[in-house]
């Protein structure tokens, strides 16, 4: 990047061009809309060409440090790219957990060995990141992990199985929590946080078929891996404060992020549409009063959502219970887009049968899809039962017992 | 809304810092003046409001908020107003507020010269103001008017029955619908010119109002008194909008007052060895009224700030939606979680659960507003 910066209207005429120019054509196949639904070679190959693209014209990263591969360029220049690229509805970045949560935390935390070593290859897609957190039987009870990481010498013997690992099976890195001390006073001393490589002997990664009837998550096993003890990151032992920063990264509760999209998600707008060419009693369904009304319900959770993200940004406010927007979202985004998925798949009449796969389902299946991928949402990074259970005892000071 | 400095804008939302400081004070004035037991000392008085209380709130110019300086107000708009409306609601502080903002406002969109110079310095200064929009039939559109004005000469004679006339006694004006030769028409009317006896008090379920039913059979006003035909019905239709903005207001705080008597019950009420707060069944309900909270407040402040452009109509509507529907709830399950004791007279959550009927149930309830942001949205 040169010295001088760029002035902000002539570059977001330039970054307009270069997308408009660059943009991949739409492709034959019905699209993820996150990097957790990639379940093709196919797919992956043409997100991953997109961001290796977007990258290498110096759009993303861009306020990263320049000694690690980034732009080293005030974020306002990343937040520019980033609007471009939904206005002009372009794929997503697929490497979203190195971007978003992988990336800032190894920047936040790492020693520079592992910035140098990790940061750019993250922007350019050479490492794809996946994330070793959820064990089978304690689901996000992070507390908990119980793959066992045995110190010898300098290396470390991992054994037992972490899952949901999107991506697995195309990733070269996992950030991964694992229990080295299975004897400490409290479950959380006992936890490390490693940035480990996963083409080592003893890790497997196996595609799970989702609800959908996709692949998308892996289950991925660890049978005596060896991995160096410069994996670490933090100290030994003080992997559960790494991982709760990690989550804070994920919930972008804290920036530093890369920048670029990382969902295309659906939007109750789009329901309305929708209304507009799919029938009720030969009239289009948007005419139905019973159907209206529950559009218009759906269409105010839209609008309240971005209404509260602007009040959450005036002091006044929100000064009574600071933080009851920012720990909802979450919660209210997720249950949101089962709901868009619900209703759009009802409103269809006798075509709301069809699945992604027949050449007759309406938006190639997009909206029954987007019904069932939502689960991951509700489920995924605390269920929204545990949402609530969250923010009942931290928001509204409710008891725990 | 009006020019103000150091204007916060967020995507939407739109707030002064006029509206701040109202908030603040608003918010320490009600706790002050209406802890729970002057509410319930006031229900037993016969105007429902403490007068010291209304001559304070004249004094910090709170009835001159959206009045222009000309007229003897400060010239803000009924953006401000909603900071305080929203503060009383929580401690269910019952003033004429509310009726003698909006009368001001009909008078600034409708009222003639002389009307305006005549009523609006005194309203701004605390002369009250009584609305008589409702009839027998309690049909919420306010074009819907049976009683009827016949002009002859001077003078337009009024008949029929007004209902449900919020502190029409202590009322220096009321501002009523009449139909003038089957036009829907606005006419001031002085508490003086109306007897005693064409006064009746109404049981109403907010035992926090004082509601009146008004004769208005052989009472004879000025015709100077009947607002400019040519702007009624634009200002009927601005009345109807500002008014679901204030009851939102209203609402928001009213729902936020449910949530404290009830989470305080929830974190000091055992059974089983347990606080009851700690059951998930109470405590997710309590966190779905919460986001719902969230939710109208946003809609309230995003409404407050663009009611009178062309997103207004429908930021008002989803205000009025969202908070009539959240206050019912709040105030329902506030009753429910208390138990037998919420079964009692003694227990406030029926206070507030009274309340939110009394607001819901006025301009409209949710359904109303969203059949009308169908039009809106979908069309």
């Amino acid at each position: 990047m040169s010295e001088t910066l760029p002035c902000i209207e002539a570059f977001k005429k330039e970054v307009n061009q270069w997308v408009t120019k660059n943009k991949p054509a739409p492709p034959t196949f019905l699209m993820p809309q996150s990097f957790m639904e990639v379940g093709t070679d196919e797919q992956f190959e043409y997100l991953r060409e997109w961001q290796e693209k977007v990258y290498n014209a110096g759009y993303l990263g861009m306020s990263w440090p320049t000694e690690y591969g980034g732009g080293g360029m005030p974020e306002i220049y990343q937040d520019v790219v980033n609007k471009e690229l939904v206005a002009q509805n372009t794929p997503f970045m697929v490497n979203t957990l190195g971007l978003n949560w992988a990336g800032p935390l190894i920047l936040n935390m790492g020693s520079d060995e592992q910035k140098k070593a990790y940061i750019k290859k993250i922007l350019s897609t050479e490492e794809i990141w996946c994330q070793g957190f959820s064990e089978p039987d304690y689901g996000s009870d992070l507390g908990n992990a119980q793959l066992k990481a045995e110190r010898d010498g300098s290396e470390f013997v991992l054994n037992g199985s972490k899952i949901w690992t999107t991506l697995a099976t195309q990733a070269q890195r996992m950030i991964l929590l694992a229990r080295t001390n299975t004897n400490t006073e409290s479950k959380y001393d006992g936890l490390t946080f490693f940035l480990a490589p996963m083409n080592v002997d003893g890790i497997e990664a196996q595609p799970i078929k989702k609800l959908t009837g996709e692949h998308g998550f892996c289950q991925t096993f660890f049978n005596d891996a060896r991995i160096s003890e410069d994996c670490i990151i933090g100290k030994e032992g003080g992997g559960w404060l790494v991982a709760m920063k990690t989550l804070m990264f994920e919930r972008g509760a804290e920036g530093g992020q890369a920048g670029g999209h990382t969902s295309m998600p659906v939007t109750v707008e789009e329901v309305a549409e929708l209304s507009k060419r799919v029938y009720r009693d030969g009239k289009p369904a948007n005419q139905d009063p019973m159907v209206r009304d529950e559009l218009v319900k759906l269409l105010m959770r839209g609008k309240a959502m971005s209404l509260n993200g602007a009040r959450s940004k005036i002091p006044a406010l929100i000064s009574e219970r600071p933080t009851s927007i920012a720990m909802s979202v979450k919660m209210l985004a997720t249950e949101l887009s089962k709901s868009i998925g619900d209703q759009a798949t009802s409103l269809q009449g006798s075509n709301s049968l069809y699945f992604v796969g027949d050449d007759y389902a309406v938006d190639g299946g997009r909206w029954q899809r987007t019904y069932f991928q939502a689960f991951s949402g509700t489920i995924g990074g605390g269920t929204t039962q545990i949402q609530k259970n969250i923010i009942g005892e931290r928001v509204l000071g409710l008891p725990k017992k | 809304m009006s020019e103000n400095t150091n204007m916060i804008k967020k995507a939407g939302i739109t707030f002064s810092e006029e509206q701040g400081q109202l908030l603040e004070i608003a918010e320490s004035f009600s706790r002050d003046k209406a802890p729970i037991a002057t509410v319930r000392n006031l229900i037993e008085s016969e105007t429902g409001f403490d007068k010291d209380v209304w001559t304070e709130m004249v004094n910090l110019g709170w009835l001159g908020i959206a009045i222009p300086e000309e007229f003897g107000g400060s010239g803000l708009s009924v953006a401000e107003v909603v900071t305080i409306v929203e503060p009383m609601g929580r401690m269910l502080l019952a003033t004429p507020l509310v009726s003698t903002t909006l009368a001001a406002q009909l008078l600034l969109d409708a009222g003639t010269t002389a009307q305006k110079q005549d009523l609006l310095p005194r309203m701004a200064g605390g002369a009250i103001a009584a609305l008589a929009m409702h009839e027998e039939h309690g049909d919420w559109d306010i074009s819907h008017v049976t009683c009827t004005g016949v002009i002859s000469g001077d003078t337009v004679t009024l008949s029929g029955i007004k209902r449900l006339v919020t502190d029409a006694k202590v009322a220096d004006t009321i501002l009523a619908t009449i139909s003038i030769a089957g036009i829907p028409s606005l006419v001031a009317i002085d508490s003086g010119s109306i007897d005693s006896a064409a006064l009746q008090r109404e049981t109403v379920i907010d035992e926090t109002r004082r509601s009146y039913r008004i004769n208005l059979d052989g009472i004879s006003v000025p015709a100077t008194n009947i607002f400019d035909a040519e702007k009624t019905a634009a200002a009927l239709k601005r009345y109807h909008l500002l008014f679901c903005l204030l009851l939102s207001a209203e609402a928001c705080g009213g729902t936020a007052g449910a949530m404290d008597i009830t989470l305080n019950y929830l974190n000091t009420r055992r059974t089983f060895d347990r606080f009851i707060g700690s059951y998930q069944s109470l405590k997710h309900t309590m966190v779905d009224i919460l986001t719902d909270l969230e939710a109208a407040r946003s809609f309230l402040y995003y409404a407050a700030g663009v009611i009178d452009t062309d997103e207004g109509e429908a930021a008002v509507r989803m205000a009025k939606a969202q908070s009539s529907d959240n206050f019912a709830y709040a105030g329902d399950r506030a009753i429910q979680f208390h138990g037998g004791f919420g079964f009692t007279y003694e227990c406030d959550a029926q206070l507030f659960r009274r309340r939110a009927f009394w607001t819901a149930n006025q301009s409209g309830d949710a359904i109303y507003h969203r059949k009308r942001l169908a039009t809106l949205l979908l069309d």
